[in-house]
């Protein structure tokens, strides 16, 4: 599957509890935060020039989402769903495979 | 195990020490340096003899100190800190997260003025400007009652998952010597059980996140659901009050304590160690045939309201007795009484009488003078004023 978390992305769903009883009694974690699309976030995003990229995986190392992950062809690709663009990646590239385009939504 | 108390002669912070080693505490993060007191001295001096197995951490900071106790407390530890005046204050963010994260805490704050100027002498507004964070409030009296009120105050706070800070006044209480009736390890033991936490971040097969983030739809359930701990509070303070009056003699099941109130015209309200005053200056007044009672609030947080309605529906006035004051309105304790009152239709006479702020000594002839001034009041139905600075050199 061609994303991050897989399986777990697939099956998280968001907890709306109804009523106040339904809540934990401390504001503790109910579930994962997977649901949160902090994609829809972004203004500029990360495109990858394959024909660039060694890679080195620092792209990977630097995403601080994390939202970069490594195919099985040893390439990385972005997660679109949770990169929020931030620019770590681009910036932090030695050979300037990743370039920053703005994005119209 | 029958209960025999073991006597010593100990200061208000011995006492405190004394307490946090027999709730077997297992962590202890506090700042070491001033407006430290010698609670924590005598904590490191209990871990260097190897009379207790506790995890000392010393920090940077009083704000730092709060952060270590939630961390180690969301482990699911019985924690314990202490700390005084601009001590507390620093580490306000932090009070928030512990109520926040519903954190069985326990806290000795020990009452000195908030500078400038300088002064480390007892006043109560240190703790009162932390009214708001969700912690409960215990002022003791006496160092029984800062011995007592750590002990009891870990089975409250951890039935109703709320931090609790338990105050004592500086020096009069603080650094004063007096007989102590302490509690055998076993007992101690019988009447505090070990901490069931609410949830821990060691349970490895359940992992959840604490200190996350909550939008507008979720943030306001969870400060409802502190304030519920709150009333709940309330029954469980009086139930763990009277339980721990069976065992061991020494009875906290009501909120306020009072005395002579059947047939007094007003009483003296006030908190911590100027109402052991007081109540040696009652006893002298109704000698001299003054109708007057005390009633000391030893719970601020939770308000006892219910309590204070009983006392103000048997009397005709209240003198409030506030080592404290709230710039730009009136003492603490006056204002949250009179809240109190207003809804009920209840509405003793009340005056607010400004006392012992930085430490000014308040005596038995001080509360004889104001005795005197507040039977006026009573007798006339009408306030001369509102507020008193009763010490106030003219």
């Amino acid at each position: 599957m061609n994303t991050l978390f897989g399986k777990a992305k697939e099956e998280a769903k968001p907890i709306t509890p109804k009523s106040v009883d339904e809540y934990p009694e401390a504001p503790v974690s109910l579930g994962i935060t997977l649901v949160n699309f902090t994609g829809d976030w972004r203004t500029f995003m990360p495109v990858i020039d394959e024909s660039k990229c060694v890679k080195c995986y620092i792209c990977w190392k630097y995403c601080p989402e994390p939202a970069i992950y490594i195919k099985e062809d040893g390439f990385v690709a972005i997660d679109y769903d949770y990169c929020k663009g931030c620019g770590i990646c681009a910036n932090e590239c030695p050979t300037k495979a990743i370039t920053m385009v703005r994005e119209e939504k | 195990m029958e209960y025999n108390p073991i006597k010593k002669v100990v200061s208000g912070n011995y006492a405190a020490a004394y307490a946090a080693l027999h709730a077997r505490v297992q962590v202890v993060a506090a700042y070491p340096i001033t407006p430290q007191t010698s609670i924590i001295e005598k904590i490191a001096e209990f871990i260097a003899n190897g009379e207790a197995d506790i995890q000392y951490i010393p920090v940077e900071s009083e704000h730092s100190a709060m952060a270590a106790c939630i961390g180690a407390s969301a482990t699911g530890a019985r924690v314990f800190t202490a700390t005084s005046a601009q001590g507390l204050a620093l580490m306000h963010e932090m009070l928030h997260w512990a109520a926040g994260s519903r954190l069985p805490i326990v806290m000795v704050n020990v009452n000195r003025a908030m500078a400038p100027p300088w002064s480390v002498w007892d006043d109560q507004t240190d703790s009162l400007s932390q009214r708001d964070t969700g912690w409960m409030q215990f002022y003791a009296e006496n160092n029984q009652e800062v011995y007592d009120g750590v002990l009891m105050a870990y089975k409250v706070a951890e039935t109703v998952n709320i931090p609790t800070m338990i105050i004592e006044s500086a020096f009069i209480l603080s650094h004063t010597y007096e007989v102590v009736n302490m509690i055998p390890q076993e007992l101690v033991d019988e009447f505090l059980p070990p901490r069931k936490p609410l949830y821990t971040l060691t349970d490895f097969e359940n992992p959840i996140a604490v200190g996350a983030l909550a939008t507008p739809a979720d943030y306001y359930e969870f400060r409802y659901k502190i304030a519920k701990a709150h009333e709940e509070a309330k029954k469980v303070i009086k139930s763990v009050g009277k339980e721990f009056g069976e065992r061991f003699g020494r009875d906290y099941s009501k909120m306020i304590e009072t005395g002579y109130i059947e047939d007094a015209d007003f009483v003296f309200m006030g908190m911590g160690s100027l109402m052991g005053t007081v109540k040696e200056a009652v006893d002298l007044l109704r000698k001299e045939g003054y109708k007057v009672g005390y009633a000391k609030v030893r719970w601020f947080r939770p308000f006892p309201k219910e309590e204070l309605l009983e006392i103000a529906e048997s009397v005709k006035g209240i003198a409030v007795l506030d080592r404290n004051f709230s710039f730009g309105q009136e003492g603490i304790l006056f204002t949250e009484a009179k809240g109190a009152l207003y809804n009920t239709g209840v509405r003793p006479i009340m005056k607010d009488y400004i006392v012992g702020l930085g430490g000014r000594d308040f005596t038995v002839r001080d509360v004889k003078a104001i005795a005197e001034d507040m039977k006026k009041v009573v007798e006339s139905g009408k306030l001369d004023k509102e507020i008193e600075w009763y010490h106030l050199k003219r």
